[in-house]
């Protein structure tokens, strides 16, 4: 049902996109009005949010540790598992985020009985599915730097290289996209086929799947089967970068349709879970020192407490004290 | 071909039914990560069910006593006990199995040569129940002992203290 | 002949409950699930909000009748605080990965146990009150009305985690529902909604020093039944001080071990390491809780009892500070106490007295876990150990939660354990260290109404040992924790009832060659020592 009415908006979204950019008169609109709103609504929602973060101090040292602690010098402290330097922590923050140090986890054999039985389950697929999906999109996004970039840099153009090195097809089949199709496929699918993954999942969950998925069919149809006329995109894009935007007749309005999706995104970005692309930096579990005993972690906003002090506590209990033969302060 | 071979040839079919007849009482997002198989640890139900119904599958056909085989009933009906099951909900899969077997036997349970055999049969799935009657009453009552115990120790040092009891000496 | 029903139709009572959204299944009290409510005189002691007899199970819980404003604000404030909540709050993806990590889910299969789920059930609210597309979209963003039920969701919910922290070793954001737990237990204690077993505990503390309530003379009558024992075991008589002035170390454990076995031979343990090594030590019937029910209702209130163990630091002028073992109290001093009550500048740079060394990782908050100190020891060469004396038994070792997870210290019991006993067994890979599974009656959860919550909790980590314990013999779980001292003995019984529970520090004392000790023929429980016949000495 979540699904449905998910998969329902998107595909109304692209509609609109593809009859709205059929007529002439809407194709600024399309082109160019909107992909300027999105973006601006994407970086000032963006910059608002991690204001919004930050604006909330980190009171406590809180990482979940999980290694080794820095202690006595002949115990192998586990640098960056439970990482007691800067360095550390950035090592354990890169492996989180470029390899989800922490979903692979799930990963490990098990020992069954006597033998040993390798027993992943799902969390594999999970891993695997969530690191390809991440992976192809960044790919895919660095090759679009290609439309905003007069002379394509080297770089771009050995990223294109390897993408396609299968030398399939022309135009030269991209392995990225097939990837993310697969992966967001199958991200879909466990969401609807685990009973209990399901149980969780709610709309938002499912509508920015869909969308991406949208946006990698779009491109994927315009790319290998619809075409469009390239050319006159390259030239609107380097006009939308230098504000000066120009929409030739000739782009077809599936362009329109993979742009609008596109927008959504970027506009549903911020407000939405996709924050946590930004947010996984700023997590207290992960980006803190395990160093609380070395050095004193300060809470801004720490206060003066009542306490029940040693003289009160004293004065509750002087005569036993005594009695037990306990020093007191006053007799 | 008696049932005692019929029931060995289909015995993993058998035992997964009677494994999904468990893994059913259970809440439907509770069900997948009890299906996981290999995972002992970290599927603790699901791996002792599992374990435990063959077991007892093997000691039936085996026509051991449900004495000799507690070990694999133990292992689930503990669990059972101190789940959110009533006493007739935590037992019922043991019954159940007469349903999974005749189910897997098809026609073949009709067939008068094998009813004799499987009379024995079900009536030793009968008695298996009733042990675990006498099984999950130890689970409870164990509750309840712990329960006592653990108040007993929390006052016991007080007593001692305020010299109303003392150790005996041995 | 008549159609027989098909086997399938005789037994057709179907136990799937209906399929309902997890927004539209109202929460259900199971009994021996839920701790008893806690009682006005309780909260009245540190002036806790809305004290008054109340029970869970009744429909009325005499809320104050601004209750859902209360929370709301609880909740801003909240979201102004801390980052952890407000980032917990929003970067949640509901991928799943915690789902079957909690030992709460595994044990009773409740959905609502998923970690992400407990987490849905503030994160609902949060959208629905805090954030615009929930304020718009309602249902369609996740979000939902704070009401009463959903307030009893959250009580009953909050008090089926013990903050273990093992969902957020497996999330790939690191969200860690110890922290929204914790929050969500201090929003329900805004309105009076604790239970007596931590809201006990915490008042006692506050007023007499420790969870038990025991008061001055009452420590040092049952550390001199301990002394007995000892002297009996050894032939020695220890001495040790209390609220001496000018010792050198003051030393804080929870009061768990001063009272109930198996904790009290921990305790025994202690002292007669310490005596061994003529440690200018004292304890302290003031600061006499290591341990912190505190942090299981609010944060203030954990400072609050915290504060008194740097106070009584300071009060008798000692260098530094020893810790005794215990789990959660080793997460607050770890994390917290330096940043609430410090900076402990009246204190010097632990250094050990017998070995010199100096422990730099505890150079700011001065304060030494006695694993730690031990396995110092043992490296040095200072203790005379004869590890036969553990010879009866095989030692498997239990990583407490938040010793794990909330400090890292994995190697150093290990040490420790590995020089006092000669059979060591290591439970498998996936229940230890840093995924070590919870006793399952943490964080104040280890009343006895709720035993059955505890057994299903509790039951991944049995389960584990019942292992080793079937394949190697395993008949010892050793442990750094005075709650699962207390609870695992419950749990063992329970589950695998050929292993017991106890202290790393009593089995050093049992191995430990005392100077001027009679030949021992007990262990420090009283059980003949291997190859030593039992005497019987009747009365």
């Amino acid at each position: 049902m979540k699904a449905l009415v998910s998969l329902i908006a998107v595909l109304l979204l692209a509609l609109i996109a593809y009859a709205g950019a059929s007529v002439p008169a809407m194709r600024f609109l399309f082109g160019v009005v909107i992909p300027y709103a999105a973006f601006i609504i994407f970086v000032v929602g963006m910059v608002v949010r991690i204001l919004k973060w930050a604006s909330s101090p980190v009171p406590f040292r809180i990482p979940t540790t999980t290694g080794q602690q820095k202690s006595l010098p002949w115990i192998k402290h586990s640098t960056i598992e439970s990482p007691s330097t800067g360095l550390g922590v950035i090592a354990r923050m890169a492996l989180e985020v470029l390899f989800f140090r922490s979903l692979f986890r799930n990963l490990k054999t098990q020992q069954v009985g006597d033998g040993t039985q390798v027993a992943y389950g799902e969390a594999k697929w999970l891993w695997a599915a969530g690191l390809a999906f991440h992976w192809s999109f960044l790919i895919i996004l660095v090759r679009h730097m290609r439309f905003f970039i007069e002379q394509v840099p080297a770089a771009i153009q050995m990223i294109e290289g390897l993408d396609s090195f299968l030398q399939i097809g022309a135009p030269l089949f991209y392995m990225t996209d097939a990837v993310i199709l697969a992966s967001v496929t199958y991200l879909f699918i466990r969401r609807i086929g685990i009973p209990q993954v399901k149980y969780i999942s709610l709309i938002a969950d499912y509508f920015p799947l869909f969308l991406i998925l949208g946006i990698a069919v779009t491109g994927v149809l315009m790319r290998y089967f619809t075409k469009t006329d390239i050319v006159s995109v390259k030239v609107l894009a380097m006009g939308l970068i230098s504000f000066n935007p120009t929409v030739a007749e000739t782009i077809s309005p599936m362009f329109f349709t993979h742009l609008f999706l596109l927008s959504v995104l970027f506009v549903y970005f911020p407000m939405s879970k996709l924050v946590h692309m930004a947010g996984v930096f700023m997590s207290p579990t992960r980006n803190l020192a395990n160093n609380s005993r070395m050095k004193r972690h300060v809470n801004p906003w720490n206060y003066p407490v009542h306490v029940h002090t040693y003289e009160e506590y004293e004065n509750d209990f002087r005569e036993k004290m005594k009695g037990a033969g306990l020093p007191v302060e006053k007799e | 071909m008696n049932l005692k071979n019929l029931l060995q040839e289909n015995r993993s079919a058998i035992v997964n039914q009677w494994f999904e007849t468990v893994v059913g009482t259970y809440k439907e997002e509770t069900r997948g990560p009890l299906r996981r198989q290999g995972a002992p640890f970290t599927n603790p139900v699901g791996f002792n069910t599992q374990q435990g119904l063959e077991g007892l599958f093997d000691g039936l056909l085996k026509g051991m006593l449900p004495s000799d085989t507690s070990r694999f009933l133990d292992g689930i009906v503990r669990i059972r006990a101190v789940q959110d099951f009533a006493p007739s909900e935590a037992l019922r899969f043991i019954l159940q199995l007469k349903t999974v077997v005749r189910n897997k036997l098809g026609e073949k349970a009709q067939e008068p040569a094998l009813a004799g055999e499987l009379v024995f049969f079900e009536s030793s799935v009968d008695d298996l129940a009733l042990f675990a009657f006498d099984l999950y009453m130890q689970c409870r009552e164990t509750i309840y002992d712990i329960k006592a115990k653990e108040a007993r120790s929390m006052t016991f040092r007080l007593l001692q203290k305020a010299k109303l009891t003392t150790e005996n000496q041995e | 002949m008549a159609k027989l029903p098909k086997p399938e139709e005789l037994s057709k009572i179907d136990l799937t409950p209906p399929k309902t959204d997890w927004m539209d299944t109202p929460v259900v009290f199971k009994e021996g699930m839920f701790c008893h409510g806690s009682k006005p005189k309780s909260l009245e002691i540190v002036g806790f909000p809305n004290p008054r007899e109340w029970r869970p199970a009744d429909a009325d819980w005499k809320l104050p009748e601004n209750w859902k404003e209360i929370l709301l604000e609880g909740i801003a404030d909240r979201l102004k605080k801390y980052r952890s909540f407000r980032l917990f709050m929003d970067i949640c993806v509901r991928c799943g990965a915690c789902a079957d990590k909690c030992h709460f889910f595994i044990g009773t299969g409740d959905p609502k146990n998923m970690p992400v789920l407990r987490a849905e059930l503030i994160r609902s609210v949060y959208r629905k009150e805090f954030t615009t597309a929930g304020k718009i979209f309602g249902r369609m963003a996740g979000a939902r009305e704070l009401t009463v039920d959903v307030l009893k969701e959250w009580w009953y919910y909050f008090y089926q985690c013990t903050e273990c922290r093992r969902c957020s070793v497996f999330c790939p954001y690191g969200i860690d529902q110890a922290e929204i737990t914790m929050i969500g237990r201090e929003l329900l204690n805004l309105l009076g909604l604790n239970i007596e077993w931590i809201a006990g505990p915490v008042s006692n503390c506050y007023m007499k020093g420790n969870h038990l309530g025991l008061e001055p003379h009452t420590i040092v009558g049952n550390l001199e039944y301990m002394l007995d024992d000892i002297e009996t075991v050894t032939g020695k008589r220890i001495k040790p001080t209390f609220n001496r002035k000018g010792a050198e170390i003051l030393f804080v454990t929870p009061s768990g071990d001063l009272f109930a076995d198996p904790g009290t031979y921990t305790a025994m343990g202690y002292m007669m390491l310490f005596e061994e090594l003529g440690l200018d030590y004292t304890w302290s019937t003031y600061a006499s809780e290591g341990g912190n029910f505190g942090f299981f209702t609010s944060n203030e209130m954990a400072k609050r009892l915290n504060s008194k163990i740097y106070a009584e630091a300071k009060r008798l002028g000692v260098k530094w500070i020893l810790g005794g073992e215990c789990g959660h109290m080793w997460r607050v001093l770890s994390q917290y106490m330096d940043t609430w009550n410090g900076p402990a500048d009246f204190l010097e740079v632990p250094k050990s007295p017998i070995t010199g060394t100096v422990f730099e990782n505890a150079k700011s908050m001065k304060m030494v876990h006695v694993a730690e100190f031990t396995a110092d020891l043992i490296k040095n060469n200072k203790l005379k150990l004869d590890p036969k004396r553990n010879d009866h038994l095989k030692v498997t070792w239990h990583d407490s939660c938040n010793v794990a997870r909330g400090m890292g210290m994995l190697e150093e019991p290990r040490y420790v354990l590995k020089n006092v006993v000669n059979n060591f067994v290591e439970m498998p890979e996936d229940t230890i260290r840093e995924k070590t599974f919870c006793c399952g009656s943490g964080t104040g959860l280890n009343a006895s109404e709720d035993m059955d919550l505890r057994m299903k909790g509790g039951f991944p980590r049995a389960n584990a040992v019942k292992f080793v314990a079937d394949h190697y013999g395993v008949n010892m779980l050793a442990n750094v924790c005075a709650i699962d001292r207390a609870t695992l003995k419950a749990l063992m019984e329970y589950w695998v009832p050929s292993v017991g529970v106890c202290g790393l520090h009593e089995l050093v004392a049992n191995a430990l060659i005392m100077k001027g000790e009679k030949e021992r023929t007990t262990d420090l429980r009283g059980e003949p020592l291997p190859g030593i016949e039992a005497k019987e000495e009747k009365a």
